[in-house]
């Protein structure tokens, strides 16, 4: 797929722009080859300025493009033997949710992604990544077969929300989401999650509550999306930009937050420059991290998992101010 | 909708009709058919309009003088109070934000917690504040949710929430985020240990606290007419261009679509509170063959923590 620009990405556009001219041109002197070295040269120049120093906004958008590589692309890359299974039992099948068995490097998984289409009738497919309740549903059965069989779950989280629908409404979807987050602190097995693209909000945590997390270099995760905040607390949807400096989303800010464990590098300037580099650097995260995670027991790993995530927030014991009840 | 049946959106009384000698306070205007009530009698009614049976918006504290019964409230864990980690700002400062609810409510944050009686049973409570920054759930509220529910567990009584809030506090991002996790896990503790948990629903119940512990109750209540749901009605209509139908996301549909189990009038609250304390607990067989305090509970810690008490009452 081609790769599509952003504004602020109008420099690497123009340098490649210049190499594929000349790379286009059927000659084989030695000023032509010079040429086309300088060119290369000031398109990697471009690119390093460019991607080398990214605000969060920039993030958020390389995080959304298209031709990133999505959960299906790295189920396909890391995984063998895949098993796709459909449907909550309840309702339907929805298909903004991948699920199935697969191995992954040697061990026997449950693979849980949210999908993301790259043109259009993919993109209805998917549903943009939005789940409904059955989604939910259908991620909580597949979880809880699992938990069953003792495969651990390795989960792709790339989402803009939860789908914010009059039915998705009727179906519960708080309902879908809660009860997943609590049934995912009984689980047993190893739960590996990896935010490869968009973590918004409710509709990431609500099948993300993992004993490791990772996230990609330019994904992001937050409470809300930045141009949600922004037209809530800027009431205007164009202070995106300094709504995500404000959220603090960025990988290295989740680092730092401690709420996930670890960065997974990307190619310069997004995963989608070269997906391969992409696929092997998530690969050899998860596989290490699980190694780790499968040495714990059963409880041991329901525990380390509650224990994370009870000890998440900031606050003051601020005894002086207390209020007389 | 014919014309004639519409509901005027504004009292189409002019301001000067109110008799400029009655003393400020005095009455009150409901804030859905806005007719003047008097504000003693809107009081009295537990602020429920008597004409419209509208369920206006309550603090905590009133909450707590609704429910509880008198004299026996002991709050805990007031001292903890908010801080801007993120050093967050929009147009406002979130630290400034912080001091104005402080000035508003008089609270450290969006809620109180602590142990009471209702009608002679004990139980673990924490209310939300919708006046503190929308009733948000911040680090603060998370905590104190989550220790409600510890003290539930180390104690062996039920723990009440009485929600009233717009979801997750934006300006401490992924740390309110968390939070709905947090509260989660102890419910999913509650379920091991056999721990009664009745979550209250009242105006508004929203987003990531709707999509967290207020969802997890064994029985869930709610007020009439109160909004419940998971996405704001602003961004369905935005989003997905929907036409929302009528009573969309109140108390009564939610319940028509099966995820409220009771909608209940405030004057009954307290009653039904009790009847369900009873019967999931007090009166249950399970609990007195259960040692009366034997702990279930799998985590150490929260076992630990009810040997500790029992030492304590025993001495």
């Amino acid at each position: 797929m081609a790769i599509s620009y952003y504004e602020f990405e109008k420099p690497v556009q123009q340098a490649q722009d210049k190499l594929d001219k000349a790379l286009a041109k059927d000659r084989q002197d030695e000023k032509h080859l010079r040429e086309i070295q300088k060119l290369e040269t000031e398109l990697e120049q471009a690119r390093h300025e460019i991607y080398g120093n990214l605000t969060p906004f920039q993030r958020v958008l390389i995080a959304r493009k298209p031709e990133r590589p999505h959960a299906q692309d790295y189920i396909k890359a890391l995984t063998t033997e895949f098993q796709e299974i459909h449907g909550d039992r309840g309702y339907a099948d929805d298909k903004a949710v991948l699920c199935g068995f697969a191995q992954f490097r040697g061990v026997s998984c449950v693979v849980i992604g949210q999908c993301k289409g790259r043109e259009v009738k993919e993109n209805l497919k998917y549903n943009f990544g939005m789940m409904h309740p059955e989604g939910y549903r259908k991620a909580l059965r597949t979880m809880k077969l699992a938990d069953k069989f003792g495969l651990p779950v390795l989960v792709f989280i790339d989402t803009p929300g939860a789908y914010p629908g009059v039915q998705a409404e009727e179906r519960g979807q708080f309902e879908a989401i809660a009860r997943n987050i609590r049934e995912m602190f009984t689980f047993t097995v190893p739960v590996l999650c990896s935010v490869i693209g968009e973590g918004a909000s409710g509709g990431a945590i609500g099948i993300g509550v993992g004993n490791v997390v990772l996230m990609l270099e330019n994904a992001w995760y937050s409470v809300i999306s930045p141009e949600g905040c922004a037209s809530i607390l800027w009431r205007d949807a164009q202070f995106a930009p300094q709504a995500a400096e404000a959220l603090k989303l960025t990988a290295q800010d989740l680092l730092e937050l401690k709420i996930v464990e670890e960065i997974v590098p990307e190619p310069l300037g997004g995963a989608h420059y070269d997906p391969d580099t992409a696929y092997a650097n998530l690969g050899d995260a998860m596989q290490r991290q699980l190694t780790q995670l499968l040495k714990l027991s059963p409880d041991e790993l329901r525990e380390q998992r509650f224990a994370k995530y009870r000890a998440v927030g900031e606050w003051e014991e601020n005894l002086a101010e207390q209020t007389k009840g | 909708m014919p014309w004639f049946e519409k509901k005027p959106k504004f009292s189409s009384l002019p301001g000067a009709v109110r008799p400029s000698n009655v003393p400020e306070g005095l009455y009150e205007k409901c804030p859905d058919c806005y007719s003047m009530i008097y504000r003693k009698e809107f009081e009295e009614n537990l602020h429920v309009c008597p004409k419209c049976h509208y369920h206006a918006r309550v603090s905590a504290r009133e909450r707590i003088v609704m429910l509880v019964d008198p004299g026996t409230f002991q709050e805990d864990n007031s001292h903890l109070s908010p801080v801007d980690k993120l050093q967050f700002e929009a147009k406002k400062k979130y630290s400034k934000q912080i001091e104005e609810g402080r000035k508003k409510t008089g609270q450290l944050d969006a809620i109180v917690s602590g142990i009471g009686k209702i009608h002679g049973k004990t139980a673990s409570l924490a209310i939300m504040d919708f006046t503190f920054l929308g009733g948000s759930m911040g680090s603060v509220v998370g905590e104190k949710v989550t220790r409600a529910m510890e003290r539930a567990l180390a104690e062996r009584i039920p723990v009440i929430t009485v929600t009233a809030t717009g979801g997750a506090r934006m300006m401490e991002s992924i740390l309110s985020l968390m939070q709905m996790a947090k509260t989660s896990a102890l419910c999913a503790e509650l379920d091991r240990a056999g721990i009664p948990f009745i979550s209250v629903l009242s105006d508004p119940s929203t987003a990531g606290v709707m999509a967290s512990f207020a969802a997890l109750g064994d029985v869930i209540i709610a007020e009439p007419r109160c909004l419940v749901g998971f996405a704001g009605r602003r961004v369905i209509e935005q989003t997905v261009r929907e036409h929302l139908p009528k009573g969309f996301q109140t108390a009564e549909f939610v319940q028509e679509h099966g995820f409220v189990d009771i909608v209940c009038e405030r004057r009954e609250l307290r009653g039904v509170l009790a009847r369900l304390l009873n019967h999931l607990w007090y009166a249950s067989p399970k609990r007195k063959s259960d040692g009366n305090g034997r702990s279930r509970a799998g985590s150490e810690r929260s076992s630990k923590k009810t040997q500790a008490v029992e030492q304590a009452v025993a001495q």
